[in-house]
């Protein structure tokens, strides 16, 4: 099947070598700090995550969403999914790749990551992660494949994968869960231990999987003539639209926690974030520009009239993922980190080197999620029957 | 004849799989394994909780004529390079004024009165709990039996978990290499390299030498005091006897072996 992405129109090409020329300017960016070290990133002894870990948290959500779509086809036989499934192991394959990159090149020292395997510790969160991390990007791997190259056979899937499918299905909670369980479990960051960063994690990557799925389907109509059916896309922005609600809302319940308990700590984080802390506000703009796209995506979704509307869902769609990229990635990072364990604040801005790196990774990322769904593209044309009579396209 | 693509690849597969398994088994089986053609010198200072505790109020009554030579020692023993980007240090010892070092006593205006010009000599406080060893990922940051809460340099993959685990901010990461910024080297004492975290690890190198932590040595007013909180008879349980002791953020159970002596 490999061989369905290696033809394609001149624009597929062109949008190819536009993510290669990120991808090369990020591999650069990523030489430079191998030589110089993580110094060349806005990291500091007191924001020792920055950037990286902001894209990699948030990635692990929108891998973990594409369960939204395979749940209900694999365990309640929602038929109405089943074109878009392999959409969504195939986003998550790219994205856990994502998350798997950008941890490496977050490493001090990536040519011992192996030491992690080599020396595995149960009671270190990390250690869970990057086998679930890896276990999950296996099962996507199987799962979406198999079931695509069984569609290619015009078979049904084995029923050998029928077990695997579901385990990725509760895998997909999981890696999320144990993500969040990185940053809830830590004694001197105020802001992130809350037992409630695991149900908000999951539910931001309910919402932001999906609504990357929803663009992703409605842009393949567009360009690639490939229906994902209307049913499915509806379906899809009701579960968008009561995720992100539940994402929103735990939101609103840390700030409840904070600001009526008037505790210091809790209120600091905060304060730093939207309205800006002794003197520091270097993160204010971006963090209201997150809640603005917030408040967009929330009107669009709940209105029935501007959620059935492609154009709209689409603005919808790319708010939310917006909204929880902020919300979830940097801003997450950065609320933790301030104030410092001594009380004082560090600003944490990341410099041109590290965005280039970050950028180089989601050029890869989308590297790789062009490929996979080419292939899926090619073997969904190679199924229909396509006649041209008196100049007419007919299409089964 | 010819072996088919599809045969070849499940065979490579089972190989590569055999493989994993039997490595894994293989570290299972034979457990964790301890140097035991290593044998400790005659020398050696033995404890079961190595502590140290600070008189805060003697401190303060030297700094005319100190200079802060307990942070100097141990930068120079240790080879700490001198990084001109504050956001980039790395300290293994340092002061600072009790609102940063006691922080949820930060609003106290009056502790903070009482504490005015009193300097807080701040280093790893060697958790009985550490949690930055409960997160390392490859133990490459351990609990040694003494109490001592060790770095290996040579496993560390510079994930800087520990770092967001520590609620002291004890510890520092090589973001350059340190070597560039290292003026007088101590060939006694390894250079790290970068992409490593490191912190204070009590002096174990002098431990094992019978010597005492370079900072409590060289303190010329003994303001801090050394030994093994376990041992009902060492000198620094005989120091706090009486006295009131303060750790840092006590409420989070991490249990620290650097006591501040405030009375």
């Amino acid at each position: 099947m490999i061989e369905k992405a290696l033809h394609g129109s001149r624009k597929y090409w062109i949008w190819l070598a536009f993510l290669g020329v990120f991808i090369l300017i990020g591999f650069l960016c990523y030489l430079h700090q191998w030589k110089i070290g993580l110094g060349v990133t806005g990291m500091s002894r007191d924001v020792s995550w920055g950037f990286y870990i902001a894209n990699f948290t948030f990635l692990v959500g929108v891998a973990a969403g594409a369960v939204m779509i395979v749940l209900p086809y694999y365990w309640h036989n929602y038929k109405v999914y089943g074109k878009i499934t392999v959409l969504g192991e195939f986003l998550a394959i790219a994205a856990v790749m994502m998350c798997l990159l950008f941890i490496f090149v977050d490493l001090g020292q990536p040519m011992r990551a192996m030491n992690v395997l080599r020396y595995p510790t149960p009671h270190s969160v990390f250690f869970f992660d990057a086998c679930v991390l890896n276990g999950y990007l296996l099962l996507n791997l199987i799962c979406g494949w198999t079931v695509l190259h069984s569609y290619y056979k015009g078979t049904k899937y084995p029923s050998w994968l029928k077990p695997i499918i579901y385990i990725a299905i509760l895998w997909a909670p999981s890696i999320h869960i144990v993500t969040a369980f990185i940053y809830q479990g830590l004694p001197g960051r105020e802001f992130w231990l809350t037992a409630i960063m695991a149900p908000r994690f999951l539910a931001s990557a309910f919402c932001a999987g999906p609504a990357f799925i929803i663009v992703a389907a409605l842009l393949l109509k567009k360009v690639a003539n490939f229906d994902p059916g209307k049913q499915a896309i509806d379906s899809l922005a009701k579960t968008v639209a009561y995720a992100f609600i539940a994402n929103l809302l735990m939101f609103f319940f840390e700030v409840f926690t904070a600001f009526y308990s008037n505790i210091p700590g809790h209120k600091a984080p905060l304060k730093y974030l939207f309205v800006g802390l002794n003197g520091h506000s270097e993160w204010v703009p971006f963090m209201w520009a997150g809640a603005i796209m917030a408040a967009i995506a929330i009107i669009l979704l709940v209105i029935p009239k501007t959620r059935k509307n492609e154009a709209t869902l689409t603005i919808a769609c790319i708010c939310v993922f917006f909204a929880c990229w902020i919300d979830k990635g940097i801003g997450l990072l950065v609320g933790g980190y301030t104030p410092t364990p001594f009380d004082t604040i560090t600003p944490y801005v990341p410099t041109l080197p590290e965005i280039g790196i970050v950028l180089g990774v989601w050029a890869v990322g989308f590297f790789v999620l062009t490929i996979l769904y080419k292939i899926f593209l090619g073997v969904y044309r190679s199924k229909e029957l396509v006649v041209k009579y008196n100049g007419v396209l007919y299409k089964k | 004849m010819a072996i088919k693509r599809r045969d070849f690849l499940k065979f490579g597969g089972l190989t590569l799989l055999g493989t994993a398994v039997s490595s894994v088994v293989n570290e299972v089986l034979s457990g964790e394994v301890k140097a035991e053609e290593y044998e400790p010198s005659p020398k050696q200072l033995v404890g079961k909780h190595w502590g140290i505790a600070i008189e805060v109020k003697k401190c303060k009554e030297a700094q005319s004529k100190c200079g802060f030579k307990c942070i100097e020692v141990c930068n120079y023993l240790h080879n700490i390079p001198q990084i001109p980007d504050k956001k980039k240090e790395i300290k293994w010892i340092w002061h600072d004024e009790f609102e940063h070092a006691f922080p949820e006593q930060g609003t106290n205006e009056y502790l903070n009165e009482y504490f005015k010009g009193v300097p807080f000599i701040l280093l790893c406080n060697h958790c009985e709990h550490p949690p930055c060893v409960r997160v390392c990922p490859t133990r490459a940051t351990f609990k040694r039996e003494d109490g001592i809460v060790m770095m290996d340099y040579h496993r560390c993959i510079g994930c800087r978990f520990c770092m967001a685990a520590c609620p002291y901010g004890a510890r520092s990461f090589n973001w350059y290499d340190p070597r560039r910024f290292l003026k007088k080297v101590n060939p006694e004492y390894p250079t790290r390299t970068k992409g490593v975290v490191e912190k204070c690890m009590l002096c174990y190198e002098r431990l094992a030498d019978g010597k005492i932590p370079a900072c409590v040595e060289a303190c010329p007013v003994k303001a801090l005091h050394f030994g093994d909180l376990n041992d009902p008879n060492s000198e620094i349980n005989k120091v706090i006897k009486g006295r009131m002791v303060i750790r840092r953020k006590e409420e989070l159970g991490t249990g620290p072996s650097i006591l501040y002596i405030v009375d």
